[in-house]
């Protein structure tokens, strides 16, 4: 049946004129909605350690873990308006995706909103509820902010691996003539062949943007002569985590790789560069792809370590990229740079935890005190968010021009809409400004609890009584003259 | 019932919730857009910083179910909405980034000034995104989005029943938060700002039932299918629609705005269940009926499920939310903890 829809969906045709806006614009929203993503589901349990920390008599931990609830209130803010437009660009970009396929994958999204709406509902209640819930029962609120952020993500990686591994369903004709899905089983769906790999890579992916990030944010303070607890404290805790998630994160990347060649091997070929299928495969890292070869690699000088890597057994044949026509490949030069970096960044990162380990047992300050190592964590914040982002370029450029794996092409998915450009260019501008807004607003709150506030007054005032509301005002018109450099 | 029925009917509930919740959280920023200057509307600020801070992304969640129901159950009126009406789309979805970021990055301004450029963002994209969306609702309403193909992009949603319906969105939006912060005031003993919003939602109010009786001979010659069942099937809702914002009225000019509150949102809550009722059985009036635009069979099904998981593990923490953001135990307005 999946063959009588391959000779019928692949006839091949020009590219419609709103394919490479579209798909940048797709790939700028996820893109950076990830990113804020990513703290929605590993930030919690971090909070969640310190708020504990915090009952259990230790201030630091505690005050820690109420700054880090309001930033995360504030990525989270942002993470809901742009996860509100990705829905949006589900229709308004892939109107054909969603027509043909969207009762197959939409349960998944029903229980993403569900999970969504927890945390939206939980993380008010926690935020809010500093100094107004019973102190344990506030940090139990955590928990449900937790579950949903595992939950939603689960649902939304398994869209996404379904549309690598399109199953729940048969392609039937309808009347029309055309394929139709029928039989649907929406569980299937959900829990296709790639969804359990690509979800762990994701989770782990997610608690290395998260705690490399925040661990680089104290390494930073440590390096300007801020030694106190808050900031050992928050590097302690945020590397503590990646600590557990940095090493598993190869492994799990393994197997990955091993069902692509099992699913996907021309993704597998296109990551690799491997031009041709070969018989007890040689490793080759790094180099780049010029169109048809790759050029500049490292040869491992293992005969079938590749075979090895992808199938357990030396001697297998590995599928090459002239398995399939040229027009079923996708851009090799994207998919491989992206690849490599992902994979270089990654043991970077795997050597840094090695060497936190190793300064860790010789003498704990060290962590805290050696110049070489915080500079490391410093840069590993950015390093962590770059490899999970060309992580996701390989990922989403190795399945094209496939939309739906062997099933749909992107072409055939795309609107008809002869604006995208202007769409782009508005989204480029008003993320641009997000980003910046954010920036800027984290920066001040971090350089107000540095000098000593907790509340974070707004401008308005945080009260309505008349006379510490008129107080409030006027300290916020003097802090208007006081710190010009930080006005947008 | 058949189940592709059930799965409109839930998807409506949805659409009427948001237009409640999202609809109170929009018209609040209409209120901060007209508060005044920095010093003359802080306390109204400070008042909407607090009923709608915690609240606010929950709010917004609606939206999403409806769309994320309307494309598993009814996926080929999903991507004709989205090729027809792609323009108020964009233009609401800029909307909601704009105004959620601001708001979010308004709370915690380093800055008066900062306060002020996000506070306008936040108002100015409050106010316009209310209209956009109603747009879309009048074009699905008044027939204009093909069930195959593309409609006409422009005329699908700048036409006398979608300007008709959004003008009334966002009207009804900033009379339903005039309301609630009316009470909001009062619970909290501000009584000079009491006094104001009461004033101001009084005169929305009345704005707002003018453009009701200027909407009806729009709808009667733009939208005759609508209108049909806005008069048959529907008049009770929109009479009772009617009839619950002449309540609040009376009871928001007798000074008990907790009252008016409820039956404000009644009136929301009744004239788009109207329009739904009214719409009924198309999905695209005139052009696709809920039972031929229906997915599959198990995906429906597994949306009613979804549906009834989201009762019961939502809506209690939902109410528990709202229950403390309205009894003052969460929020911004004593100290920001």
């Amino acid at each position: 049946m999946v063959g009588v829809a391959n000779l019928l969906n692949t006839t091949a045709t020009t590219a419609p004129d709103a394919l490479l806006p579209a798909r940048t614009q797709m790939a700028i929203s996820l893109g950076w909605h990830i990113i804020v993503a990513c703290f929605g589901m590993a930030w919690p349990a971090m909070i969640f350690v310190l708020h504990r920390k915090g009952l259990n008599g230790d201030d630091v931990a505690l005050e820690l873990a109420k700054r880090w609830s309001k930033v995360a209130a504030v990525l989270f803010a942002i993470g809901a308006v742009s996860g509100t437009i990705l829905s949006f660009e589900l229709g308004l970009l892939w109107p054909g995706l969603m027509d043909a396929y969207g009762d197959v994958v939409g349960l998944a999204f029903a229980l993403e909103g569900i999970s969504f709406f927890t945390e939206a509902i939980f993380l008010g209640i926690y935020v809010y509820g500093w100094g107004r819930l019973p102190a344990r029962w506030h940090s139990l609120m955590l928990l449900p902010i937790m579950a949903a952020g595992v939950v939603g993500s689960f649902m939304v990686i398994s869209v996404n691996a379904w549309m690598n591994a399109p199953t729940g369903f048969d392609l039937v004709m309808n009347d029309a003539g055309q394929m139709v899905p029928t039989n649907i089983d929406p569980l299937a769906a959900i829990f296709n062949s790639a969804v359990w790999l690509q979800f762990a890579h994701m989770y782990l992916a997610a608690v290395m943007v998260v705690g490399f990030s925040v661990a680089a944010v104290y390494a930073m303070g440590l390096l300007k002569g801020r030694r106190d607890r808050v900031h050992q404290l928050g590097l302690l805790v945020s590397l503590a985590f990646v600590a557990v998630a940095t090493p598993i994160q190869p492994v799990v990347g393994h197997f990955a790789g091993q069902r692509l060649a099992d699913e996907q091997p021309i993704k597998l070929a296109a990551m690799e560069g491997l031009a041709e299928t070969t018989d007890a495969a040689r490793l080759e890292v790094g180099g780049y792809w010029n169109g048809e070869e790759l050029v500049g690699a490292i040869e491992i000088p293992v005969d079938g370590l590749l075979s090895f890597l992808s199938t357990n057994d030396f001697d297998a044949t590995v599928i090459g990229l002239d398995a399939v026509d040229p027009d079923e490949r996708p851009p090799v030069a994207v998919v491989h740079t992206a690849y490599t970096i992902m994979i270089g960044i990654g043991s970077a990162l795997v050597g840094l935890i090695a060497w936190a380990g190793w300064l860790w047992r010789r003498n704990r300050d060290a962590l805290f005190t050696s110049k070489p190592f915080l500079w490391a964590l410093v840069a590993s914040g950015p390093a962590a968010v770059l490899a999970m982002e060309t992580g996701w370029v390989t990922t989403e450029v190795g399945r094209q021009p496939w939309i739906v794996h062997g099933l749909m092409r992107t072409t055939d998915a795309v609107t008809d809409a002869s604006y995208i450009w202007i769409t782009l260019t508005v989204l480029v501008v008003v993320y641009a400004g997000m980003t910046a807004g954010a920036i800027a607003v984290i920066r001040s709150m971090s350089k107000r609890w540095r000098e000593g506030e907790t509340d974070l007054a707004s401008p308005y005032g945080p009260s309505l009584d008349e006379r510490s509301g008129h107080r409030s005002e006027v300290k916020a018109v003097v802090s208007a003259v006081d710190r010009p450099g930080i006005q947008p | 019932m058949s189940v592709p029925d059930a799965v409109a009917a839930v998807m409506f509930a949805a659409v009427i919730l948001y237009s409640v919740f999202g609809g109170a959280d929009f018209g609040s920023g209409v209120w901060d857009l007209t508060a005044g200057n920095a010093r003359k509307g802080a306390p109204t600020r400070r008042l909407i910083d607090h009923a709608i801070g915690p609240v606010w992304e929950a709010n917004h969640v609606w939206l999403i179910f409806v769309l994320v129901f309307l494309w598993t159950g009814f996926p080929s009126a999903f991507s004709a909405i989205m090729r027809t009406l792609a323009i108020p789309f964009w233009l609401a979805g800029l909307g909601i980034v704009a105004r959620g970021a601001a708001f979010a990055f308004r709370k915690y301004s380093p800055t008066l000034r900062w306060a002020q450029v996000t506070g306008v963002i936040f108002a100015s994209a409050s106010l316009v995104t209310p209209f956009f969306l109603g747009t879309i609702a009048g074009g699905i309403a008044s027939g204009r989005v093909p069930a195959t193909g593309t409609g006409d992009k422009q005329e699908a949603w700048l036409n006398p029943t979608s300007l008709l319906a959004g003008v009334l969105a966002t009207a009804t939006c900033t009379y339903l938060a005039g309301v609630l912060l009316t009470a909001d005031a009062e619970r909290l003993g501000y009584h000079d700002l009491v006094a104001e919003l009461r004033r101001k939602s009084l005169i929305g109010g009345a704005i707002t039932g003018a453009v009701v009786l200027a909407g009806i001979p729009i709808l009667l010659t733009d939208s005759p299918t609508l209108a049909d069942g806005l008069l048959g099937r529907a008049l009770p809702l929109a009479a009772g629609s009617g009839l619950a914002g002449v309540i609040t009225m009376v009871e928001l000019y007798r000074g008990r705005p907790r009252r008016a509150r409820i039956v404000a949102a009644l009136a929301v809550a009744l004239v788009v269940a109207g329009w739904g009722a009214a719409q009924y059985p198309w999905v695209l009036v005139d052009q696709l009926t809920v039972s031929e635009a229906a997915g599959a069979n198990a995906a429906l099904v597994g949306l009613l499920v979804a549906s009834g998981l989201a009762a019961v593990l939502v809506l209690p923490p939902l109410i528990y939310l709202l229950t403390l953001a309205d009894s003052n135990r969460v929020g911004t307005a004593t100290v920001d903890g």
